[in-house]
């Protein structure tokens, strides 16, 4: 893909773009990643507390604490969105507030709030799963492959 | 009068006779709070969408325009403005608001400079008495439309800029005491290939420096000839990418008399990244401040380049490049010997 866009590119376009690529502010890439690690460690951490205070405070396992652990951060990145701070923190954290349960919860939540001003169907019900939707479409997609490859092997492979 | 290629030189002094500036709580906290004539605290300015709080902030900067040059909005014959929004309705519905013959104008962030050397050409062919011209944008709006929700959590890239929040506009007339338009150029679209939306200063660039090489050509004077060359909102990223390029094609700038409307309006310690950015940005700076520099007598004559990013949501989506073009309007104190 991209070498079939530079193909395309005039001599000049080409002279250019590598012009401006030697001024450009390169992302800290580096950076961003032990940024990611810690703050997705720590919220991971969070969620493991939370778990843990679910089992031992009320009647659940580890097997089903997962789910009220789930609902808990998501609320509490309910409230953060709803207070303007989670974009504020995102930005420093990157990927680290992205890939938990928090960046998809944020992804929704963001939407709905953003979108209020076109009504509540057309706007909130059509447009909350806007930045989300690719997740549900892509993991339930995926879900059923790796399902699929699953039982094939356990049917003819006998594992 | 045609000048060269694709400028045009204004020899009956169309002058601006008054500006009008209004900007959000970011912009306050800003380099240059001294700019705005009306600073708001609150982003939603009591209204039901970020729309209609850019279409208000659009009619205060009119009404406060009209107000400062003491004119009746009913003696103005023409306004041209535009913005940001899908079919620019916020524009739209300010000058449905004002009722006020209206042209829309649209070169993304350089609709600023395309709606004064428009309404300077206008008014130097005795073709009006006043006209008004403006261009507004709104942070949150402009997001929504080309980006993620205000309160989404994607990170931002170093190259990525911040739109400014509010409108500026100027009142041009046939003669007063305020400073004068001697000349505008036209720019061409430049598109050099570049498909990053969150680089927009390193795609604008080359539309600045054409432009700007145009100018001097069709006008047959040095750079040496202006106080300060101003461009729209290139950041930090595409002012060092133009100045280089510059250079390099032999347009000898000084780098202290090369600023940026981007750079210039926020400090460097608020997070906007390589820089401001909206169609407001170069609005505000040049009627807000650098205007009134030309008033002060600090000035005596600038060469305002804005520039803008002609793509769409769509057009990037679809894998197109992002076409850029800028506009320059030369603006001189009065008793200039042009």
């Amino acid at each position: 893909m991209g070498d079939k866009k530079k193909q395309k590119l005039q001599p000049n376009q080409q002279q250019y773009q590598a012009f401006q690529q030697k001024r450009e502010v390169k992302r800290p890439i580096f950076k961003n990643c032990i940024k990611a690690f810690l703050v997705g460690g720590l919220i991971c951490l969070i969620g493991q507390l939370i778990s843990t205070f679910y089992i031992y405070q009320f009647n659940f396992t580890e097997q089903t604490a997962g789910n009220p652990t789930i609902a808990t951060l998501i609320f509490i990145t309910m409230l953060l969105t709803g207070f303007g701070v989670y974009d504020r923190f995102a930005q420093f954290a990157g990927a680290g507030t992205a890939v938990p349960v928090t960046g998809f919860g944020n992804a929704v939540i963001s939407s709905a709030i953003e979108y209020r001003s076109e009504g509540f169907i057309l706007g909130v019900g059509s447009n909350m799963l806007k930045l989300a939707g690719p997740v549900i479409v892509y993991g339930v997609f995926s879900a059923f492959i790796v399902a699929i490859i699953k039982t094939i092997l356990r049917q003819w492979g006998g594992f | 009068m045609l000048q060269g290629h694709q400028s045009w030189i204004f020899t009956n002094r169309p002058t601006i006779l008054s500006t009008g500036t209004v900007g959000g709580p970011f912009e306050a906290k800003g380099k240059i709070p001294e700019a705005f004539d009306i600073l708001h605290e609150d982003m939603w300015l009591e209204q039901d969408s970020w729309e209609k709080a850019q279409q208000k902030m659009l009619e205060e900067s009119l009404q406060t325009t009209l107000k400062k040059g003491r004119i009746e909005k009913e003696q103005v014959e023409f306004l041209i403005a535009g913005d940001l929004i899908n079919q620019m309705t916020p524009t739209t519905f300010a000058a449905s608001t004002s009722s006020i013959p209206f042209l829309g104008a649209f070169s993304a962030c350089a609709t600023s400079m395309e709606s004064l050397a428009l309404a300077a050409s206008i008014i130097n062919a005795k073709g009006a008495n006043y006209i008004l011209c403006a261009a507004s944008s709104h942070n949150a709006a402009t997001e929504k439309q080309f980006r993620y929700p205000t309160e989404y959590g994607g990170q931002k890239p170093p190259t990525s800029q911040w739109t400014v929040t509010g409108a500026g506009s100027a009142l041009l007339g046939q003669n007063g005491d305020g400073p004068v338009i001697t000349a505008a150029t036209i720019g061409k679209v430049a598109d050099m290939g570049m498909t990053d939306p969150f680089n927009m200063g390193g795609a604008m660039a080359i539309a600045a420096v054409d432009t700007i090489e145009a100018h001097f050509r069709d006008m047959q004077i040095e750079p040496s000839y202006y106080d300060l060359i101003i461009t729209g909102d290139l950041g930090h990223i595409g002012r060092e990418v133009s100045l280089d390029l510059l250079h390099e094609r032999n347009i000898p700038i000084e780098a202290e008399k090369y600023v940026d409307c981007g750079i210039a309006i926020y400090r460097e310690d608020q997070p906007v990244l390589a820089g401001g950015s909206g169609a407001a940005c170069s609005a505000i700076v040049t009627y807000g401040h650098f205007v009134q520099e030309l008033i002060k007598g600090n000035l005596n004559r600038i060469l305002v380049v804005a520039t803008g990013s002609l793509h769409s949501t769509l057009s990037v989506q679809q894998n197109d490049s992002i076409p850029c073009i800028a506009h320059a309007v030369s603006i001189e104190a009065r008793g200039g010997n042009l």
